[in-house]
This record gives C-alpha cells, structure tokens and sequence, in this order.
C-alpha cells in the first residue's frame, strides 16, 4: 500500500471503487433527536466542533472591529464604551468559548476513548451534559451581548466590575460560570476514562502522547475551574448585595480578587495549550514516520506543566503592591515553568532528525507552531522576569506574547489536529493545494499582526486603548493589515473543509499511515468504535509493527 | 554594561529617532533596556535555532532523500542538555531581573515625594509645596522622585514609558514607585490597567526640567498653601487636634516626631510608622492601637477624601513639635489671635 | 455522577452477548467492575472540585480572620453555640443514617435501606430548618451585611445584656466581612445540602422499587461519598464561624 518515495505519505484507495463505509456513526441513527440525544462522543464531538466554529467566528468579528478602530489613532470608529466591549467580548468568546474547550471538546472528545481501545468515555451522559452547558454559558454571553454588552474586560478586575459598571456584568459572570463546568465535567471525563478504561496491554507508556497532554490539562481543568467559578460568585454577589469582601472602604481586599482569579486563569492558559501540543506530538511523529524522541520526556514535561502551572499565578500581579519577596518566588517558579515546554519543543525538533519527512498541511502547521510557539513561550521569559515585566507589563508586548502562544500556538495546533483527523471524523481528504495555501497565508498574517505590536509594547502602547498617540499608528497599521490577512486564512479552511465533505477523495481508514489505534479502523468509525476491544501489544509509534500489519494484510487479503 | 557608553548611546538614539525605540529618559532606563536587549538577543538566538533545526532537518531527511526513517528512542544526553541550558538561561534571567525589580521598586532615602492620586479618569499630582496638577507632572533632572500613589476609586496604573517604570494605583492604600530624570523633554504618561469608559484618556504629559527652571516652575505655580500647611488646617478642623495635642494627659499619642519612627503597639508587636500606616491609622484606627492608649479614636472612613489624607499625611510627617498644635487648641478655647508662627514649625523637608 | 445510575431499555440488547449482564450495565464498559470503579473514581474527582471550590472561600475566610480578629471573634460569638452544636450532631446522625444505608444496600436489605434513606433525609431538614431559624434571627438582628447592617451590637454590647468588650466603630464595621462569610460559606453549603436532599428524594422512590436491592448499590454508594463529603465541609464551618475565641467556662 505505500506509495512510489515521491513527498507525500498520503496513500488512498482505488477513487473509483472506494467509498465511505455504509454503517458508521453518522448513518447509524437518523433524526435531529438522535444528534441532540446522543451519548456517543464521537458525535457529541462533532456537535461541540459546530458550536465552538461558530463562536469563533463571533470572536473574530470582535477582533476585526478592534483592529479596525485601531487603524487610526482618534478614537473615530466607536464610543469608548462600544470598544470596551468589543474586547471584552473578544476576550470572554475566545478564551472561555473557543480556547479552552477548541482541541479537549472536538479532538479530545473524538479520538480519546479510540486511542485508548475503548468504545466511549467513562461518562457519555455527562460528556452530553457538558456540551449543553458549554451552549448554555454561550447563550448567556450572547445574551449579554444582544442585551448590550459588557466592558469588564475579560479579566473582571475589581473593584471596576463590581461599583462601577452598569453593564451586564452578572449575565457575563454566570455564562462563564457555567461554561466552567463544562470544562469541569469534560476534565473528569477524561481522567476517569484515562485512568480506567484503557484496553488490555495499554500501559501508560503505551498511551499516545495526545492522550497524555489531555491528561495533564484536565488536571487543570478539575483543580482549577472551581476556584474561577467561586470568585465568580463572590463578585455576583458583591455586585448584588454590596458586601464588601473586595472593597477597601468596607474592610475588603481587592487584591484577594486578582489572587482568587488568576488561580485559575493561569492555569487557564496550559489548559489551552497542553491539548495543542498533543496533536503536535501526533502530527510530527507520523509526517516523520519516527516515534516521538524522549517520549517519556514529553509525557512527564506535560504533566510538570500542568504541576508547575499551579504555582505560578501571582506573575500576573508584579507591579500590583504584592511584597518582593513574593514577587521573588513566584518569579522564580516561572522560570521553571519555561523549561518544559522547551523540553518539548527540542524533542519534536529531533523527531525529525533521521525521519523521513512529508509535508503536508498538518505538518506544515506544525512547523508554524514550533517556530511561533518558541517567540511566544520566549517572550513570555521577558514577562517573568521581574524588572522586565514593570516596564511591559499592561502593554502591548503582553498582547503580541498571548496572541503568540494562544494564536500562534494553540490555534495552528488546533488547525492541524481538524486538518489531521478530518480524514478519520468525516472519511474524506480536504483539498491539499488549497489548504497549504491556508496554512502559509495564516503564517504570513500571523506574523505582520502581532511582530509589530512587541514593538509598540516596548514602546509603551498600553492594551485596551481606544486611542493613542499618533507616533504609534504606522505600527498600528501594519498590525491591521496583518489581520486581514488572517482573516482571509481563516475563512479559508471553513469553505474548503465544508467542500470536503460532499466533493473531497475518499480516505480509506488509513490515509496518513499512521499507527494509532483510531487508523487502524474504518473512516469514519463504527458507533461502537471497535467490534471486538484491541490488544495493545506494541509500543505507542510503531512504525515496524505497522509495517508488518500493512504487509499482512495484502498478504492474507489477495 | 560592558558596551561602550558612546556606542551604547548612538544605538539607542538611533533606535529611538526610528520611532520604533522609546527614549532612555531615566537613570534606570539604560539598565531596563540592557536585560532587554539580552532577552531580545536569546529570543532572536533560540527561534533561530530552533527554525535551523527544522530547516536543516527538513532538507537532509524529506522523504525523497531518506525513505526509510531510523527509528530512535531518545537520549538522556540531550534531554539533560537541552532542560539545563536553558533552565539557565532563564535563571540569568531571574536574577537580573529580580535586581532590577528592587532597585525600581526600593526608593533612595533621599527621594523626594510628589503625591499621586488617580481616579476615573485623570492623574492628580501633588507636589509637597502645594503645586497640583492634572494630567501632567513636572519634575526636575538629577534628584530621586518618589511617587506615592493611591487611586480614588478602580486600580489604575501609572506608566512612564520613557523612564521604564510603572505601578498600580490601588483603591486603600498607598503604592510607591521611584525615577531620576535624566534628560530633560516631554514624556508620555499612560495609564496601564482598565478603568473604564475613558481609560484611553487617562494619559498625560511629564515635563522634565533643569532643577533651576523646575524651581522657578514650582514658584510660578504655587497658589495657595502647601500640602502640610492644608493638613495642619484639617487636622484643627476635623478635630485631630482635641486628643492628639502632645500634653500628658491626653487621649491620644503625640504625632511629633512619630513619623519614620518604631511604634509599640498595644499587643507587643512593633509597625514602622509610615504613610500607609497614617493613612490607615485615620481610616482604620482600632486596628494597630499605640500601646498605653484606649481604642476609643473614631473612624474618618467617608469624611475625608484621599487629598485629604494626604494633606494630613504631610502634615503629621513634617510635624516637628505640638507648639503649633496647642497653640491652636488655645485659640480654640480663647478669643485670642493666635502668635505669629515661629520658623521651626514650617519645614517641608521630608523626614526620612 | 448520573452515569451508573441505569435506565433498563438494555436488557434486551445484552441477550445476544455471552455474558450475563446485569440491567445497569453501561455498553462501552467491559465489566461491571469497571463500571463501578469508574463511576466510585468518578465520584472522588468531583468531591475534589467542590473542595477547591469551598477553597476560595476558605481562603477570604483566613485572610479576613487574621486582618480582623476583634471583629471575627465579636460576631462569631453572636452565633449560637448550641444551635450549631446540635446541628453538627444531626449532620453526624444523618451521616450515620447514609452509612447504615449503603451498607443495608450492599446486604440487599431493602426495608433497611429505605428506612436509612428516609431518616438521612429527615436529619437533613431538620438541619435545614435549624439554619433557616438561624438566618431569621440575623435578619431580625439587622446583621445581614449591606445597607441594612447594624454595628450597635458590637460597640454597645452592654446596651444589650452582653458580656463583651466594646468594639471601635471601625472594627466593628468588619463584622459584615464576617457575616457575609458566615451566609456565603453556609449558604453554599445549605445548596448543596438541599441537592442533596432532592437526590435523596428520588434515590429513596428508586430504593423502594427495589432497584437497589439486588446488588447494584453504585448509586446509593457514591451519593454516600457526596453526603459525608456535605457533612465534613460542615465540621470544618462549624469551628471556623462558630466557635472563634469561645471560652467555655465563662
């Protein structure tokens, strides 16, 4: 079955006698209600793949209308208070809407219990129940939207959100509240079934890394979200009943506050990122055809990330009047909690070193992930270290950081793992011209949107301005121009992944030649995954064993 | 830094006039932009590295040229190399940027103090002579500046890109951040943390001066009474003066002389007396009670403004001796004209 | 949580399998044992959330407790003792009852069990009932923080027959710290005392149509987890709010 050496691993079926298998998870049950209804996670995957696309698109908008205002430095496109909510919504719609649940909810959900040799999550009624209150949490912050909008930033900083704001500040606190359990419940899922539900012969060092960093950050995601969801609460009620746990003229702390919310929010951000670089793994290990290097390296970088990530929350409130010696230790733990993902960056590098490489658009925005990922996770060292961080804190160097390892990272990882399984979810190949060229344009945009704001950060623009000095605006411009082209990047994929699913080749079970257990059935799969549960009896990346099994099977079959 | 100071200079001047650099317009501002340049210097190295890497890799085992991969387990040399060197790397990191962090965040004694107040949605600086100004600040070349900051109502955050600093200005207590201007011009002032509507307005201008025009400035601008002297009329007014009047029999302890010193408090511990603990002690008073006296003072929480607290703060700071004190007590009880003032019981000068 | 807790459409879907499987039995789990193991470590990592979501309570609660103590120890001290005293005692009882219970499942005893589940519950209303009066009292007192709140109590304690040092009016006024923790901590804990007790309701219907009696007990097993899970977060209120500075012989 393998292909003449050309520079691609794709090896499809015979196009005109191949088709997609009759009986799969999508024609196994027919009906609205049957989709609304389901506890199969692969379809619940898909329902959350919807959702999640859809807020997308809303966040973006938002973005497109910051960059927009920004194009000049009078604040002539909106009032203040429209641009306050602009970002807030952007901020709220894509951390809360579309980071933390993009790759565990749609990818997470979908190849998890297959990778393992299970037929579903430990929970399936609760995997639903997570995916209704993820549209329950997006309804709301619609709502607030549609009933006027907020402008707390996403941040919610006290006493701002609690005094002196009359916008819906509470319809906001409650949708994320919500949304944190569904975050909550997808994180237990996940453990439960990593932790009980692999097949026979499936060791931990036998899982694939995927499921490793999905591990780690649903970790994060049980430890962590209850604390947002209480602080939440506390300023709901503060806002309501005027108590004043958060005001200083009433006895209150406001810096209890950024302690209580950047507990979470921190960790926050590894849960964003840890997913994505499990399908980093996946996408580098097959396009080399090599097992990841240091595989036990990478699987216990992941969970130091997810340990460490806990320990390093006040490195977002340096220059707020917490004590030195404080500010000390919590810098200091940053700096640890660099050096993981370092760890993995050198080793996805050396995968490649005597692989045998393709490269096709996975790969290609993986290749965009190492490279944008290592400036963000680098600047990100700028910010943690002490005397630094004083003079960027608050300004757009911050933004061009997260936007480096949450766009440039998280994002291109995610954009990888849909193009990656989208062979396996729908049993169709995607347009590979066409989608090289998504993947290349998103690169360029990327990066004309947000190099030049490291420059206007170190210049000293602050975030969430509305205006600025006019000294600023070439930068600015540049900056704009660039998200134009990112959002030409992004509608692309939508259209020719929509293409796809009527028009594009046929996959066949294994398009990639990959070895994990989800290649190794039916594109798409079978409702119950598997007809009989697999014997794990070989190592995670086995290259030699597909080999031999891909030989078999032309054998025995003629 | 071990450039030459000349080079150094035209880097950055160079780097400036590209309107892509700010200006290195304080004492601390070269050493910010060295740790810089540093981090800038292992960003540029490390993605460099990294996207060699790939590159190299990519060319020498495409698929085309190597059709048959080896596959390799891993190996504990590399994985050692590559977490220790940048573990120290980042270690460099922390440890300049800690130093630096202290030399910003820990003032010189002989700092001078400019008081400043945010609130939604304008910067109130208050100079010790009684000079004020709104959205803007003028200081002189040459001399430490302390700013003690506190914000009327949300956190805000005083930036001065050019001179590097930065702090939070925080509802219910004080924050402090220090500079010396080195280069006199105009310079931009941000506020960095969202506060609302006009957040985007919350900027202003800090005029740098030579010392002798930022003397004639001080005098061209002085229009009314000095931050002490306005504390001393309040401290009558509200009634300060009733228990805190310096005689032995009296209610409360004398503020002569407290500031800057050791207090004992009635539970053993000792506080520093400083303008947090002033400031508190008015809005707070049963917390931290002085040894040797009842908990009976009443609390000014919602009777006075933060300008207020701080004309009183100066005034206690500057506070030398209870003359003047029982002299307007006396007044008070009689019908006479207070005595002219003595020159001791005026100074401005900051105690440390 | 639900997970484990069956519906019997499968019955029929499990003839052509070669095993006997029981009619809770989950398809995508191999063997029973597997789904209970599941549906126990499950239950676990969810306790661990609500610990760290009680976390940040406790947390304003040390920090404010330690800025404050004057004000903490006045205010706990208008907490009734014997009130919450008895209230831990029933909270214990209503334990006792839940465990007597999962063990009466496990022995298949159904009356037992039913009986166990009916008197957890009736423990769990009196302990509702008790808080109820105790909040009415704070309302009476005007010690409900807000604009409503009334220092006098803690500045003139004479005034009103208590044996108390006065407070400074400022000190006093962070007692509404300590009241707001007091009605959040509880109040947070009544909520999931009263879900709790909804469960119950429907987990007593099911025990009496025996669903619980033939060896299936991962229901009533794991909502045991989450009552004393309930009732330790209360063992750790009740000293906290109730008891700050208590001198018994006094």
């Amino acid at each position: 079955m393998s292909a003449a050496i050309g520079n691609t691993i794709v090896s499809l079926p015979d196009q005109s006698t191949a088709q997609i298998p009759k009986r799969n998870y999508i024609t196994n049950e027919h009906g609205l209600l049957s989709w609304l209804l389901t506890g199969d996670h692969k379809r619940i995957a898909i329902l959350y793949l919807i959702s999640i696309t859809f807020f997308f698109f809303i966040g973006g908008a938002f973005a497109g209308l910051i960059r927009l205002e920004l194009l000049t430095p009078q604040p002539d496109l909106v009032a203040a208070d429209t641009y306050n909510k602009f970002f807030t919504m952007h901020g709220i719609i894509m951390v809360f809407l579309f980071l933390v649940p993009s790759v565990p909810a749609t990818l997470g959900n979908f190849l998890i219990p297959i990778m393992l040799g299970a037929k579903d999550l430990a929970f399936p009624k609760i995997n639903l129940l997570s995916w209704y209150l993820y549209l329950v949490g997006g309804g709301l912050t619609l709502g607030a939207l549609v009933l006027g909008g907020v402008d707390t930033g996403w941040t919610f900083t006290t006493p701002l959100s609690t005094h002196y704001l009359n916008t819906h500040v509470i319809t906001a606190a409650t949708a994320i509240f919500i949304a944190g359990f569904s975050s909550i419940f997808t994180g237990l899922n996940f453990i439960v079934t990593i932790h009980r539900m692999r097949c026979p012969g499936m060791t931990w060092f036998r899982m694939p890394l995927f499921v490793w960093s999905h591990y780690a950050a649903s970790l994060l995601m049980v430890l962590g979200t209850p604390v947002l969801a209480i602080t939440l609460v506390l300023v709901a009620l503060e806002r309501l009943f005027g108590i004043g746990v958060f005001d200083p003229a009433k006895g209150g702390d406001p810096l209890l506050f950024q302690h209580l919310f950047w507990f979470y929010s921190h960790p926050a951000v590894y849960i964003m990122i840890l997913p994505g670089m499990g399908v980093i793994s996946e996408v580098i290990s097959t396009f080399s055809r090599k097992r990841v290097f240091g595989y036990t390296a990478v699987a216990f970088s992941s969970v130091a990330i997810a340990l460490f990530g806990f320990f390093v929350w006040e490195h977002h409130m340096f220059i707020m009047g917490v004590s030195n010696y404080s500010a000390l230790v919590f810098s200091l733990l940053t700096m640890l909690v660099a050096v993981p993902s370092a760890i993995k960056i050198f080793n996805w590098a050396f995968t490649l070193q005597k692989g045998s490489i393709t490269f096709e658009t996975p790969m290609l925005y993986a290749f965009g992930f190492m490279g944008l990922f290592t400036i963000g996770g680098l600047t990100g060292v700028f910010l943690g270290s002490l005397g630094m961080d004083i003079h960027l804190t608050e300004t757009y160097f911050i933004v061009a950081h997260f936007h480096f390892v949450m766009v440039g990272g998280m994002l291109m990882a995610f954009l990888a793992g849909v193009h990656f399984w989208w062979p396996k979810m729908t049993g169709r190949m995607y347009p590979e011209s066409l989608s090289k060229l998504a993947a290349v344009t998103t690169f360029i945009g990327f990066n004309l949107t947000f190099l030049p704001q490291f420059i206007l950060g170190y210049l000293g623009m602050p975030r969430r301005y509305h205006a600025y000095p006019p000294e600023f605006q070439v930068l600015n411009v540049l900056s704009t121009a660039g998200a134009t082209v990112l959002g030409v990047g992004y509608m692309l994929p939508m259209l020719y992944l929509a293409w796809s699913l009527k028009y594009g080749a046929i996959a066949g079970d294994n398009p990639w030649q990959a070895t994990g257990l989800e290649w190794q059935i039916q594109s798409p799969p079978l409702t119950e995954n598997f007809i009989e549960i697999p014997i794990m009896d070989h190592e995670a990346y086995d290259y030699e064993w597909l080999e031999n099994k891909t030989k078999n099977e032309v054998t025995t079959v003629g | 830094m071990g450039l030459s100071p000349v080079l150094w200079q035209f880097l950055v001047h160079w780097l400036h006039a590209s309107a892509l650099f700010p200006a290195e317009a304080s004492g601390i501002a070269p050493y910010v932009d060295a740790l810089y340049f540093f981090l800038v210097a292992m960003t540029i190295f490390g993605t460099t590295f990294v996207a060699i890497l790939l590159l190299v890799f990519s060319v020498r085992y495409r698929r085309e040229k190597n059709p048959v991969a080896t596959q390799i387990e891993g190996s504990t040399l590399l994985e050692a190399t590559w977490t220790i060197i940048p573990l120290a790397i980042f270690l460099v990191t922390f440890v300049w940027g800690a130093l630096l962090y202290f030399r910003i965040y820990d003032p010189p004694a002989n700092a001078m103090n400019i008081y400043i107040v945010g609130k939604q949605w304008m910067w109130k600086a208050e100079h010790p002579g009684g000079q004020h100004e709104i959205n803007a600040l003028h200081v002189p070349t040459g001399k430490p500046i302390q700013l003690t900051m506190i914000s009327q109502d949300v956190f805000h955050s005083f930036s001065i890109p050019d001179f590097r600093i930065k702090r939070e200005v925080i509802p219910g207590r004080y924050s402090t951040v220090w500079f010396e201007a080195t280069q006199v011009g105009t310079y931009h002032l941000f506020c960095t943390q969202y506060c609302g509507t006009q957040h985007s307005g919350m900027i202003g201008e800090v005029t740098v001066m030579t010392p002798g025009d930022y003397k004639k400035w001080l005098e061209q601008s002085n229009s009314g009474q000095s931050l002490a002297q306005n504390g001393e009329r309040l401290f009558a007014s509200m009634g300060c003066n009733s228990c805190h009047n310096g005689t032995a029999a009296a209610r409360g302890p004398s503020l002569a002389g407290v500031y800057g010193s050791k207090l004992t408090l009635t539970d053993g511990r000792q506080i520093l007396v400083d303008d947090a603990y002033l400031r508190n002690a008015i809005l707070n008073p049963s917390e931290h009670v002085t040894a040797g006296f009842a908990p009976i003072m009443p609390t000014y929480q919602g009777q006075i403004s933060e300008d207020g607290l701080i004309d009183l703060v100066e005034f206690v700071k500057n506070m030398q001796s209870n003359y003047r004190v029982q002299q307007t007590l006396v007044t008070a009880t009689s019908g006479e004209a207070a005595p002219t003032t003595p020159s001791e019981g005026t100074t401005e000068t900051v105690k440390p | 949580m639900d997970s484990a807790l069956a519906t019997t459409d499968h019955a029929d879907v499990h003839a052509e399998h070669d095993h006997v499987a029981l009619p809770q039995h989950r398809h995508h789990f191999e063997t029973e044992e597997q789904q209970r193991e599941a549906g126990s470590f499950g239950m676990w990592l969810f306790l661990l959330t609500e610990i760290m979501f009680f976390g940040g309570l406790f947390f304003a609660y040390l920090l404010y407790r330690n800025w404050y103590y004057p004000a903490f120890a006045a205010a706990s001290n208008q907490l009734s003792v014997p009130l919450g005293a008895f209230n831990t005692a029933v909270l214990i009882s209503s334990g006792f009852c839940m465990a007597v219970g999962v063990w009466a499942a496990e022995m298949r005893r159904k009356s037992l069990l039913v009986f166990m589940l009916v008197l957890t519950t009736f423990f769990g209303l009196i302990f509702l009932g008790v808080k109820y009066d105790e909040y009415h009292e704070k309302y009476e007192l005007h010690h409900i923080p807000g604009d409503s709140f009334n220092i006098s109590m803690f500045t003139n304690p004479a005034g009103y027959g208590i044996k108390e040092e006065p407070l400074a009016p400022d000190m006093a006024q962070k007692a509404q710290i300590f009241f707001f923790l007091y009605f959040a901590m509880t109040g947070m804990h009544a909520l999931h005392m009263i879900i709790g007790i909804v469960l119950l309701f429907w987990l007593t219907w099911r025990a009496h149509r025996g669903d619980f009696s033939s060896g299936y007990v991962a229901p009533i097993e794991n909502f045991g987890l989450y009552w004393h899970f309930v009732d330790i977060v209360w063992l750790f209120l009740f000293p906290l709010l109730y008891l700050i500075n208590r001198h018994p012989l006094h």
